[in-house]
């Protein structure tokens, strides 16, 4: 059962998803999938491992291209995007890694500061202030002459986030924002990505598990599974639609239209046992 | 059968891997206009790769001058030449110990760690981050790496060469007593500063800087992000080098002769 997405008009869309057709060492990952997330608004990606969703922010950036469909970006086709069109969109989209991926030549600070020296001839003055200020609001201000080896999962996450956030961008694409956080940091976290958007209009993706938290900070969620959308809402409300994937996903069961086993043989069989007939 | 077609694969699989060598050395050079943008970076790069090979370059360079030394006087001495002493190790090292023992050198202690480094880089998303953070990593981690690598070789072999003549001096002149005015005579007379100097030294080490560093970034860039795709990718490493230094390093010799 796929979920029909509307026709949305550009403006309110920033990302607009059509057709998407991904296949990966033999396995489609991607069947058609039609996906929308509007301007301004915290939009998250819910779906059972495997699903690609991570792949999906994959397309979004143009890291990977499918081998069907489009994928715009503010109006522009990706896939089609040159690497100077493709990384004038990157300097406009932040992306928060699953694992931080902080840079381990260079402490916290620099860290944060690199898209700015990179991009930017600021003075060093204003550098420090953006960075300074960046790093107070996930809490590491203190942290900023540590090495990132210093740092423990939770805190890299947060030094992550900063950096993802140094030049406010239009876009913030965040993989799995939340696992690793105590409860403080992952209340300060869901408070910024709320305050950025609200604040700055930044427009947000979630790839995330923790629907208490996605509860607390999306706007709109998607259910991905089988290589489409299977159902989409109002993350207060999705859980109780009454689809079975919805009723799979979110009552944790391990029976219903995803399967919980990967596609194997014989369970018997590859246990040396053969089956005899009664 | 089975072991023709095991053939054909590591065949086509080294030929591919040359090919793939090859396009990535022209992705280099298009970037490397690009890199001058990251001029520190490259210094920090020779620091790295130049400054802190020199102990290594500098210690082996004396014992490979010595034991020449010592070596030839001795063969030498059944002839009573004891006076070329000098000029064979100055020729020796200039021509193919200088260049080729450097470039070894220069594999096992900087182009290991470029593969580890960018591979390890690659296994951790660095690379990827870098990509999203609209930088591009051949211009920000891999040519700065490969420049240096070609700036840092001809130097190395110079001072390699240095201490390798120095080395040669203190076993022949001081230990075993051979005319100081006879050794630096008979070498300044005999050694040609564009037959073994230029060709010998500074041709032969660009190329061999080249080479590695380009095995080097190449083997850390397409490494498996996995502890066991670094660790293969840096013996390959050195392996690759090590063939490609002296196959190289007869055909230089063959045409530059």
């Amino acid at each position: 059962m796929t979920m029909p997405v509307p026709n949305t008009p550009d403006e309110q869309t920033l990302v607009r998803i059509r057709g998407l057709t991904t296949v990966l060492s033999g396995k489609k990952v991607f069947d058609g999938l039609d996906l929308d997330i509007p301007r301004g608004k915290v939009t998250a990606i819910m779906g059972p491992s495997g699903t690609g969703k991570t792949t999906l922010l994959k397309h979004i950036t143009g890291q990977m291209r499918g081998d069907a469909g489009e994928v715009r970006v503010d109006g522009r086709n990706v896939p089609e995007l040159g690497r100077e069109q493709l990384y004038a969109l990157r300097e406009r989209i932040g992306y928060l890694f699953q694992n931080s991926a902080l840079l381990t030549d260079f402490d916290v600070f620099e860290n944060v500061a690199f898209p700015l020296r990179q991009h930017t001839r600021l003075p060093e003055v204003l550098i420090r202030n953006i960075v300074l200020t960046k790093l107070q609001a996930v809490g590491l201000r203190g942290a900023a002459a540590l090495e990132p080896s210093e740092l423990s999962g939770g805190m890299a996450r947060r030094v992550a986030l900063a950096r993802a956030i140094v030049f406010d961008p239009m876009l913030i694409l965040y993989d799995e924002p939340f696992v690793g956080l105590d409860p403080i940091a992952l209340n300060q976290v869901l408070k910024l990505i709320r305050t950025l958007n609200q604040t700055l209009g930044i427009t947000s993706v979630l790839v995330a598990h923790e629907l208490e938290a996605i509860k607390q900070v999306a706007d709109h969620v998607y259910l991905i599974a089988n290589g489409k959308v299977v159902a989409q809402g109002d993350p207060k409300t999705i859980a109780d639609d009454g689809s079975p994937w919805t009723r799979q996903f979110f009552g944790g069961e391990a029976d219903g239209p995803v399967p919980f086993q990967y596609p194997a043989g014989d369970y018997a069989e590859a246990l040396g046992f053969s089956r005899s007939s009664p | 059968m089975n072991a023709q077609v095991g053939r054909d694969n590591i065949v086509t699989q080294s030929l591919g891997q040359i090919g793939d060598c090859g396009l990535f050395l022209l992705r280099i050079l298009a970037a490397v206009p690009r890199s001058m943008r990251h001029a520190l970076e490259t210094v920090r790069q020779l620091w790295f790769v130049g400054a802190m090979s020199l102990t290594i370059i500098m210690v082996c360079g004396l014992f490979v001058g010595m034991v020449l030394s010592l070596q030839l006087y001795h063969v030498l001495s059944i002839f009573g030449g004891t006076a070329a002493t000098g000029t064979v190790v100055a020729i020796a090292i200039y021509r193919e110990l200088g260049p080729v023992v450097t470039a070894l050198l220069f594999a096992g202690r900087a182009g290991t760690s470029i593969t580890a480094e960018i591979g390890l880089m690659r296994a951790t998303d660095q690379i990827a981050a870098m990509e999203l953070m609209a930088v591009d990593p051949l211009a920000y981690v891999v040519a700065p790496r490969f420049l240096a690598g070609l700036i840092a070789m001809p130097l190395l072999c110079c001072v390699f060469c240095a201490m390798g003549i120095f080395g040669g001096h203190l076993v022949g002149v001081t230990w075993l007593g051979i005319d100081n005015g006879t050794f630096w005579s008979n070498m300044t007379a005999t050694v040609d500063v564009w037959q073994d100097i230029v060709n010998g030294v500074i041709w032969k080490s660009l190329a061999f800087g080249a080479v590695v560093s380009l095995i080097a970034v190449f083997q850390g860039f397409t490494a498996p992000p996995t502890s066991e795709g670094v660790a293969y990718a840096t013996t390959r490493t050195v392996v690759a080098s090590s063939i490609a230094i002296l196959a190289l390093d007869f055909v230089l010799t063959a045409f530059l002769m």
